[in-house]
């Protein structure tokens, strides 16, 4: 039995419509700063993004071929799996079909790879048509370390541990290969709308 | 009988506020009276479970700084700018009001007056409060281990337990403080200015070879610095105990 | 470095739950590295989906931890072995 403390309230944002919030989750105002290790800092000068694995062949940017690609910017809301909502927030990123425009595969997953040694899969079907990004900018300004800066990858229509911090690039694979949460009873897909938290959601 | 301690210590508890003293501005005491306590070592640490109307949770940590056997459980909060639990124990709570705890937690950082080497103890900011559990302790039970304390606060207004702590050290028992305050000093002030760095802790710290026993507490990135400093003034890896607080101190 | 680090023995009420006994005492040794020390002493990096431990010295993944409420992951891979003391 749960027991309530008088007055105490929390820092949650009460004044968003509901049903922009999904199951399980409350709206904040702040930008929690989740992390499973250290943060990196690879300079810019050897940084890389590649796209290996089930593809014809490997594609690699360097930080200046990957910042001549086209970007847009966006704004929409984010979910964390540790109950966090951030609505309205504001991206600059290069889109996902950009970067996989450039290989051939038949892959039917994605293993993001990253600085420090994250991973996390995803359905390729997740990360193409308009629904994922590699985010360099967050709110206008060049993406912080902390948040996840040079890059991070940008799925919002899952929950945000995949969005991936640090990420240097995607793995294609033929089979869903669990990542660094999904091995320790996270989702394999996380769609927040369904609440898939953890397996056997 | 072992797994009824054990039970206990899993135990979500009730604690309800008997009393709250206010430290310093930005610091409160919540002396708590918590049906079901079994007691705790000097360092020790509780959890606490805040629950809203809404169910919404909030859980915290906090260092215990009553010593153990004086009766009764305090706890020593730091109020934090735009916390989510640090401004409702501060500002908020009053006498009568309950919230849920656990514990004792956490055998590592923990004193009881063993045989060895003199004790260093190390405080940033609100990390004080366990090691004022420790000093409350050494003081209860008459021990005469030598004992120094560096203490870093930004000013000397935000020192917790000022008063106490210079008692303590006029007691005569082996207990030396010293205080630096990094960001604003009284005129005429004596002690140190600065944070915490290696040439402070050699002027301060027992030398290695006395085989002292350090605990470190405060923020991270305050217990990072001053550790690693310990570290190269030749004290033991297995003899620095560390409690971190995150960014801002609990 | 990362502010928002902890260390084990501040997740110490985590671990009473999993293993009902105190552990921030247990010795622990890094299967990359090889460094032993207390349980207490790792570093902790808990603002996440779950609770990841590291060691002090080479920042390798010692143990991760995750729960949805009712059942508990536990991931002692990075761990060559731990020591704890023998009740009774």
């Amino acid at each position: 039995m749960s027991f309530v403390s008088r007055g105490f309230k929390g820092r949650r944002r009460d004044d968003v419509p509901p049903e922009r919030i999904p199951p399980g989750q409350h709206a904040t105002r702040d930008f929690p700063v989740l992390s499973a290790g250290p943060t990196p800092h690879t300079p810019l000068s050897d940084w890389t993004f590649e796209i290996t694995g089930e593809v014809a062949e490997p594609r690699r940017w360097t930080w200046e071929e990957f910042r001549a690609l086209p970007s847009e910017e966006l704004t929409t809301d984010i979910h964390c799996v540790t109950t966090w909502s951030k609505l309205d927030t504001v991206w600059e990123g290069v889109s996902v079909d950009t970067l996989l425009a450039e290989v051939e595969t038949d892959a039917e997953y994605v293993t993001a790879f990253c600085d420090g040694g994250y991973t996390t899969n995803l359905p390729i079907e997740d990360v193409t048509d308009g629904k994922a990004w590699v985010a360099f900018a967050y709110d206008g300004e060049p993406l912080d370390p902390e948040h996840g800066g040079p890059v991070r990858l940008l799925v919002p229509h899952l929950y945000f541990w995949k969005s991936a911090k640090w990420v240097r690039g995607l793995r294609l694979t033929a089979d869903d290969e669990p990542g660094f949460w999904e091995t320790l009873g996270y989702h394999m897909r996380g769609d927040p709308w369904q609440e898939q938290r953890y397996w056997g959601d | 009988m072992a797994g009824a301690a054990v039970l206990g210590r899993l135990t979500w508890l009730v604690a309800e506020a008997v009393d709250v003293l206010t430290e310093t501005p930005r610091t409160r005491t919540l002396v708590l009276d918590v049906p079901g306590w079994t007691g705790h070592r000097a360092g020790q640490h509780v959890d606490i479970r805040l629950t809203a109307e809404d169910g919404y949770q909030a859980q915290r940590s906090y260092s215990i700084a009553s010593a153990p056997g004086d009766g009764r459980l305090d706890l020593t909060v730091e109020r934090i700018e735009d916390g989510e639990v640090s401004p409702y124990l501060v500002d908020d709570l009053l006498p009568g009001d309950r919230f849920e705890l656990r514990g004792p937690i956490g055998g590592y950082f923990v004193w009881e007056d063993e045989p060895g080497g003199p004790v260093l103890l190390l405080a940033g900011g609100s990390g004080i409060a366990p090691l004022m559990s420790m000093l409350r302790h050494r003081a209860a039970t008459a021990s005469e281990v030598p004992t120094r304390l560096l203490y870093s606060s930004r000013e000397l207004g935000d020192v917790i337990y000022r008063e106490e702590l210079d008692r303590l050290a006029a007691d005569g028992a082996g207990f030396e403080i010293s205080l630096t305050l990094t960001r604003a000093q009284p005129p005429g002030w004596e002690g140190y200015e600065r944070r915490i760095d290696d040439e402070l802790l050699a002027e301060v710290a027992w030398p290695a070879t006395e085989r002292p026993l350090a605990f470190v507490c405060g923020p991270t990135t305050f217990v990072e610095v001053a550790a690693s400093a310990l570290s190269r003034l030749g004290y033991e890896p297995a003899r620095i105990k560390t409690e971190r607080f995150g960014p801002t101190g609990g | 470095m990362d502010e928002l680090m902890l260390d084990g023995n501040a997740v110490g009420g985590l671990l009473l739950e999993v293993f009902a006994e105190d552990v921030t005492r247990a010795g622990s040794c890094c299967d990359a590295c090889g460094a032993t020390g207390q349980v207490g002493a790792l570093r902790v990096h808990s603002n996440a989906p779950g609770v990841v431990f590291r060691c002090p010295r080479c920042d390798a993944v010692l143990l991760r931890l995750a729960s949805d409420g009712k059942r508990v992951w536990l991931d002692l891979r990075g761990l060559r072995h731990l020591e704890l003391p023998r009740a009774g």
